[in-house]
């Protein structure tokens, strides 16, 4: 069934339709109107979920850590400041392998304060084992959440559902809302191998000495690896009962394309409108959306880039001291080619700020009249006024 | 005492505890009093490592291993999902130090309680980090040496008192408990198990390797604790109810303290303001359970 509502609330009626059964969370704008929702839904008995009003961001993970464990389907969401708070149970998460699914609603993080949308914090959590799938709008971010579980309850890995401050989370539009019937036909009730359980008591996360712990780290990665595999074949499944299909990466004509821009999040929908103006007037311009990070789809990049000459990734984050980190990624998977277009790497839109078509226009002839970066990372629209 | 308190053991031998080492003996009392239908939580601490390391457990029960700050939260949240699944038979228990309850777990501790979750929280207490080699805690008496409290810049602070804190919140169950006291632990621990909502219990576990006492001194000082009225036994219920389990006869502090290589450095003076200061101490607590004279007990 159709119906007109906000990003935040796709997510929430996702949450509602795999029958999370442990909720907790700590509130923080963007991330309010998710769990918001959530809660009314298990206060009036729409979800039969139990929700915990914890004190913080580290209980809220934390509990879902023990009803995990536990064997519940479990959901949290938060934003920077309460991401970064999070962070050593981050890594915890993953390293238990518990199949906790989070949005994240991206924010920029302070100081100085700023609640508008930006990746650093999302993309700083990259080397936590969390696979990390970015949205783009209201119906990717529903279908994104309810593939969500299907895989990390397939590889015992966490997921995080990432969304634009904002843009995406306080934005009205048309989502279709899956029939409770058929997600149930995609996803079965979460029965975990091991759990705690008085009649097969069996100890969790205890000392792991030297001779241990690295195969426990490998068998984390390959899982991790795997997973791209697995949600091209979740996704099938998907698309096969509801009609919709992402992608890791989606490639808009890219096949001819001189010059591809690279996005996730909304600012692929801009981009969008922008090369279709630019093919309009003759450019050879193609798109390249990333949709997961984690793992990162080197194979398809790849394939998708490699007869360009030119491509411009727009980086809504930065790692400082190198460059965006898309940018990182995109040149690491590069990196033994012998045939490799010259990679421009975009810094745009940090603390929210808007980036227009313009801004996107900008890019692409910036990229179009340089032979070469000038650096590996090129600042956007920078006010010279407040820099001085 | 009864005879399913001698015979039941929730635990193995094999732990890796030291020689003495009083978190051990009360692991060994509470599974006795809990029984099999029981799942632990165990934020950093000794216990992380007597528990023994993968593949093996020391332990009978199902044990959760957790983050340092977590032991309130990640048995809210065992609860939750027991009771989404209709198992409300099964008792969710975080044991901690009193690091991971005084100090940087204390956060998470105060927010289970303030929800009024239907946890068991129990927290061992050898009065400093003795995972980490000694350090101080909040828990650590005044007057103590630890390696971050020099004999030449000894702790001058008082010790947190963390059981009233918890009678602040007004849940259903607080009380202390001793590893002297064997039968007022475990009948405890039977009370809180039976009760719904937030249990507290702070037991006091002598550490012969952090308080620079024999092995075998350690259960005869945890009983000298109480008998000092330095560590008394005693229950609040709601938060208003006290009850005080244990008369002291009137021993004196220094006889407790002279014997731990902790508090070697301290001289008679020292020793005669901490005698004021639990005696003070004392009187505040028969204050609060009603008892205006020693007599009345
Ligand atoms: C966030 C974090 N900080 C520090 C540590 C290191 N650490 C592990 S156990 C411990 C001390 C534990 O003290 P306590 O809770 O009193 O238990 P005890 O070791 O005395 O039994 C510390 C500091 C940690 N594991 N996690
Ligand atoms: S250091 Fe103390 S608490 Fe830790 S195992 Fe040894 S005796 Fe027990
Ligand atoms: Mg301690």
């Amino acid at each position: 069934m159709k119906k007109v509502i906000e990003g935040s609330h796709a997510v929430s009626e996702a949450v509602r339709l795999v029958k999370a059964e442990v909720i907790s969370a700590y509130p923080i704008t963007p991330q309010t109107h998710i769990v918001e929702l959530l809660s009314e839904y298990c206060a009036t008995g729409v979800m039969k979920a139990r929700f915990l009003r914890v004190e913080s961001e580290h209980s809220a993970l934390a509990a879902l850590i023990g009803a995990s464990t536990a064997g519940a389907r479990t959901f949290t969401a938060t934003s920077s400041q309460g991401l970064a708070y999070m962070h050593e149970l981050i890594h915890w998460t993953a390293g238990a392998r518990l199949p906790i699914v989070m949005a994240v609603v991206n924010r920029a993080l302070a100081p100085g304060w700023n609640i508008w949308t930006e990746q650093t914090d999302t993309l700083s959590q990259r080397d936590t084992g969390w696979l990390q799938f970015y949205c783009e709008d209201g119906q990717e971010a529903l279908d994104t959440t309810v593939m969500a579980y299907k895989l990390a309850e397939q590889v015992n890995l966490p997921v995080m559902v990432v969304l634009d401050a904002f843009f995406l989370s306080h934005t009205y539009e048309p989502v279709d809302i899956p029939d409770p019937d058929q997600v149930d036909s995609f996803l079965p009730p979460f029965e975990p191998k091991f759990q705690l359980d008085p009649l097969n008591p069996c100890a969790f996360n205890q000392l792991s000495p030297p001779n241990v712990y690295m195969e426990m780290r490998y068998s984390m990665h390959e899982s991790s690896l795997y997973a791209l595999r697995a949600y091209q074949d979740i996704e099938k499944e998907f698309q096969d009962i509801f009609g919709r299909a992402y992608g890791v990466v989606e490639a808009v004509m890219c096949d001819d394309a001189e010059i591809i821009m690279v996005t996730s999040g909304t600012v692929t929908s801009t981009c969008r409108l922008l090369i279709e103006e630019l093919r309009a007037s003759g450019e050879r311009v193609g798109l390249l959306k990333i949709k997961v990070f984690r793992p990162f789809p080197a194979e398809q990049v790849i394939d998708a880039l490699r007869n360009a000459k030119k491509i411009c990734v727009i980086d809504r984050n930065i790692s400082f001291g190198s460059m965006g980190i898309f940018a990182q990624e995109i040149r690491a998977s590069f990196c033994n080619e012998s045939l490799k277009p010259q990679i421009f790497g975009f810094i745009a839109g940090l603390g929210g700020r808007d980036i227009t078509v313009d801004t996107l226009k900008e890019i692409y002839f910036t990229a179009k009249e340089n032979e070469h970066p000038e650096r590996p990372d090129i600042w956007v629209n920078l006010n010279t006024e407040v820099l001085s | 005492m009864s005879y399913e308190f001698l015979e039941r053991e929730g635990m193995y031998s094999g732990h890796v505890a030291c020689p003495g080492c009083g978190a051990a003996i009360a692991m060994r009392f509470l599974l006795k009093a809990l029984g099999e239908k029981t799942v632990l939580v165990i934020p950093a601490c000794c216990w992380s490592i007597i528990a023994g390391p993968y593949p093996q457990s020391a332990l009978r029960v199902p044990v959760l291993h957790t983050a340092f700050e977590t032991g309130g939260a990640v048995s809210s949240g065992i609860r939750a999902a027991l009771d989404v699944k209709g198992d409300t038979e099964t008792v969710v228990v975080t044991w901690a130090g009193d690091g991971g309850t005084f100090d940087i777990g204390f956060q998470a501790l105060s927010g289970a309680v303030e929800r009024n979750e239907d946890i068991f929280y129990v927290c061992y207490d050898n009065e400093a980090y003795m995972n980490t080699g000694v350090q101080r805690s909040s828990s650590t008496p005044y007057g103590a040496w630890t390696t971050t409290t020099p004999a030449t810049d000894w702790k001058k602070m008082r010790k947190k008192n963390i059981v009233e804190i918890l009678a602040a919140h007004r849940i259903p169950y607080v009380a202390t408990a001793s590893i002297a006291f064997p039968e007022d632990f475990m009948r405890k621990v039977k009370k809180a198990r039976a009760i719904k909502g937030s249990r507290f219990l702070h037991v006091y576990a002598s550490c012969p390797t952090g308080w620079r006492i024999p092995s075998e001194m350690a259960v005869k000082i945890a009983r000298m604790a109480v008998q000092t009225n330095i560590f008394p036994l005693y229950e609040v219920e709601n938060g208003t109810k006290y009850t005080i389990n244990y008369r002291s006869k009137g021993y004196l502090v220094k006889e407790y303290f002279r014997l731990q290589g902790r508090f070697k450095h301290l001289t008679e003076k020292d020793l005669e303001q901490i005698q004021e200061m639990i005696d003070e101490d004392w009187k505040l607590l028969l204050q609060k359970a009603g008892i205006t004279s020693i007599s009345e007990m």
